[in-house]
């Protein structure tokens, strides 16, 4: 009788192709002769290798965390490969040395990279498995005195900006995927925004994993000196492939005085198929620090895909009056799971943070929200605002939140509101009763729940993003 | 003919409620439908508008002389039926003149006519928001929520107005509305019948017939329409009750 809300199939992962070029791959398993090839291959100096070595000592003395709310299989370190590129040439010089087949792939993905077809206003850094390919208006950027360019070469051209601070907000041995990611990073970006420069271009990367055996290991530093101001943005997409790929980035941010960075992500990695076979382990370390007076960093994530997500974005809200904000939408489907929320750590005066999470479930899939707000004794007058909420299609997956709060300094105001909801049946035949199809109606009804999300993020990621999740549920209902 | 219901029998989780119903609407005309409480008025509406839940197990109902039944619920919408809804839904984070221009914009779509950017829907939608005196205010905010009962039938009414239905169906438009909201929503249908349309009128008091003159009223009891006549059956009804009808249909 009635149709009900049920899971039928889901469109294909539009990303999934493979670009088929020679890669130049070491070979799989991890140790100290690695951690020298990965090194050397980067042409870094010792300094660098010596950060990475230590890493590894400590990662090898470190148990792989078991507190999140889902299994996995054990993951065996010794059969992933830690570094895979493009075999042309390991460092491109101009857009004419990169491989027509990649330029084609980025293109495909909506990322065109030569300057006739740049996107205006948007500097681009293509991340290709383990190496950057390509970074547009680098040079417009350099004479404002912003530095945008992949850190393997921001690590030989500003090597002491970098040694200052790498590893100052994520420790090596912060955690066990981070400490992995500081021995064995292969590529990311990095961002230096000079003293009261206000960065007239948003700066994005987008990550693109395409070996099948390879993890991928980025590391992304981002500085922001007094006064200024930056919008990055990333996105990241991988082949279909029906073994599970490793994901352990490690972000760093700095805010000094009055200094705001504000970090967009539209995570769409291979997610596995509908029995949950594939897919990647999105295990990620984010984390800023506003050291600076009153200084800002916000961020909005739209996890949409990865077969497990498991990632906290925090704030250290340490310079007085800063400001830490979290604007996330985490959206699973099938048996995808999503383990994600942030901490918001107040150690300075009238410091305050935001935090608005809507997690969407349907399939089976499990979505949780765990978050930490912690106020220390000398955060006097620190404001907290949470707000979390679960919305679920159909009757088969689950929303969990876990909302940790610890305030030590009793002139703290800690605000937390949570609601669980469900698109009901009588909300969609509403809709449709006016016309709209029932894709379109579960779409709308869904872009309502994340509104206050993706207001944050810049105009052309709010619509695609849009895109995403209507493409995401696309048959969730009939 | 518009509409034509013949012998319909339908229900929802395995009961039957409509019981053997026939109705032949054309265009220009209003017809109400009265009847107690459980007599299946709403059920008549549900099933009009394809709501999921209600199953069809006998009869035909032909709309413009095709088959309703095998439309889906958008699409017999896009075909000009719209139902004002006795409970209208709340859609969080969704503005009024969002959802209205792609109500809008679907049917222009379908009627193969130019479909509209946001600053021209918003002209149309002032104009028509005036026939039920709502403000610029309402269309910002989402979708009935934090709606009066009476702002809610009110949004419903402009709807109506916005998607010109060919078959309007108002599910107890008169519920929970003080004398005022009455008025508005009321005099709002009226401007927007003319010859090319035909209302459905369902209701449980003859009030509301006050304000909106029909031109055939069905007495509906246990399923199937006991009595027809014109708008004199209403007060006939208003003054001697439900079990008056009942008993006195009994013999004819």
């Amino acid at each position: 009788m009635a149709k009900g809300i049920e899971i039928l199939t889901k469109r294909e992962y539009k990303y999934g192709f493979v670009t088929p070029i020679e890669t130049e791959t070491i070979p799989k398993g991890l140790n100290e002769d690695t951690i020298r090839l990965i090194s050397k291959k980067k042409d870094e100096p010792e300094w660098m290798l010596e950060f990475r070595l230590k890493a590894y000592r400590h990662w090898l003395k470190m148990k792989e965390p078991k507190w999140g709310n889902f299994k996995y299989p054990k993951i065996d370190f010794q059969d992933i490969t830690y570094y895979a590129a493009p075999k042309s040439k390991p460092k491109y010089n101009s857009l004419e040395e990169v491989d027509p087949e990649i330029l084609r792939t980025f293109e495909k993905l909506g990322i065109p990279l030569s300057e006739q077809k740049m996107l205006a206003n948007v500097a681009v850094d293509a991340v290709f498995d383990s190496v950057s390919v390509a970074t547009t208006f680098k040079e417009k950027l350099k004479k404002i005195g912003v530095i945008f360019m992949p850190i393997s070469e921001a690590i030989r051209e500003y090597p002491e900006l970098v040694r200052q601070y790498l590893g100052s907000v994520v420790p090596i041995n912060d955690n066990f995927y981070a400490a992995l990611n500081s021995a064995v990073f292969s590529d990311g970006s990095f961002v230096y925004v000079p003293k009261g420069v206000r960065c007239p271009m948003e700066l994005s990367t987008y990550f693109r994993i395409n070996t099948q055996e390879s993890g991928q290991f980025e590391r992304t530093l981002i500085i922001a000196e007094e006064g200024s101001y930056v919008a990055y943005n990333e996105g990241c997409t991988a082949p279909q492939f029906d073994t599970n790929q490793l994901h352990a980035a490690v972000v760093e941010l700095i805010a000094l005085d009055n200094a705001e960075i504000k970090y967009s992500t539209v995570q769409n990695w291979y997610a596995g198929d509908e029995n949950g076979v594939g897919g990647i382990y999105n295990f990620v370390t984010k984390r800023g620090a506003c050291r600076g007076k009153n200084s800002k960093i916000s961020w909005t994530q739209v996890e949409t895909g990865s077969a497990i997500t498991w990632k906290y974005p925090s704030v250290i809200l340490q310079g007085e009056g800063s400001i830490g904000e979290f604007y996330s939408v985490a959206l699973t489907n099938h048996a995808q799971i999503a383990d994600t929320g942030t901490k918001m750590i107040h150690i300075g005066k009238n410091t305050k943070s935001t935090i608005v999470s809507k997690g969407i479930s349907a399939g089976r899939a499990n979505n949780t929200y765990r978050g930490l707000v912690k106020v220390l004794p000398k955060a006097e007058n620190a404001r907290n605002y949470t707000q979390c909420d679960s919305l679920l299609i159909g009757d088969k997956c689950k929303a969990n939140t876990f909302p940790y709060i610890e305030v030590m300094n009793n002139t703290a105001k800690v605000e937390h509101e949570a609601t669980t909801s469900r698109i009901s049946e009588e909300q969609l035949f509403y809709l449709q009763q006016r016309g709209i199809s029932q894709e379109d109606a579960v779409s709308l009804i869904i872009n309502g729940f994340c509104k206050e999300v993706f207001r944050e993020l810049p105009m052309e990621y709010a619509v695609e993003a849009q895109k995403l999740l209507g493409l995401k549920l696309e048959g969730t209902v009939g | 003919m518009l509409l034509e219901i013949r012998n319909l029998h339908a229900g929802i989780d395995g009961r039957e409620i409509i019981k053997g119903l026939n109705l032949s609407v054309e265009k220009g005309q209003i017809h109400a439908i009265m009847g107690p409480n459980g007599s299946g008025k709403s059920t008549l509406a549900k099933v009009l508008a394809g709501h999921p839940n209600y199953e069809v197990t006998e009869g035909e109902i032909l709309y413009e002389g095709k088959n309703l039944l095998e439309m889906e619920p958008d699409e017999r919408a896009r075909e000009g039926i719209f139902m004002a809804f006795q409970y209208p839904v709340e859609i969080p984070g969704v503005s009024n003149s969002q959802f209205l221009r792609l109500a809008y914009n679907e049917k222009m779509k379908h009627l193969g006519r130019e479909e509209l950017d946001p600053i021209e829907f918003n002209e149309l939608l002032k104009e028509k928001a005036k026939l039920v005196q709502m403000t610029s205010d309402f269309l910002k905010r989402s979708v009935n929520e934090g709606f009066s009962g009476g702002e809610k039938k009110r949004n419903e009414i402009l709807q109506m107005a916005i998607l010109e239905p060919k078959l309007a169906i108002l599910d107890e438009t008169d519920s929970g509305l003080d004398i005022d909201a009455l008025r508005i929503v009321a005099e709002g249908v009226n401007k927007l019948r003319n010859s090319e349309n035909a209302i459905i009128l369902i209701t449980h008091y003859q009030r509301l017939l006050n304000y909106i003159q029909p031109d055939f009223v069905h007495i509906l009891a246990d399923g199937k329409i006991i009595k027809s006549g014109t708008k004199e059956l209403a007060i006939e009804l208003e003054e001697k009750g439900y079990d008056w009808i009942k008993a006195n249909s009994a013999h004819c």
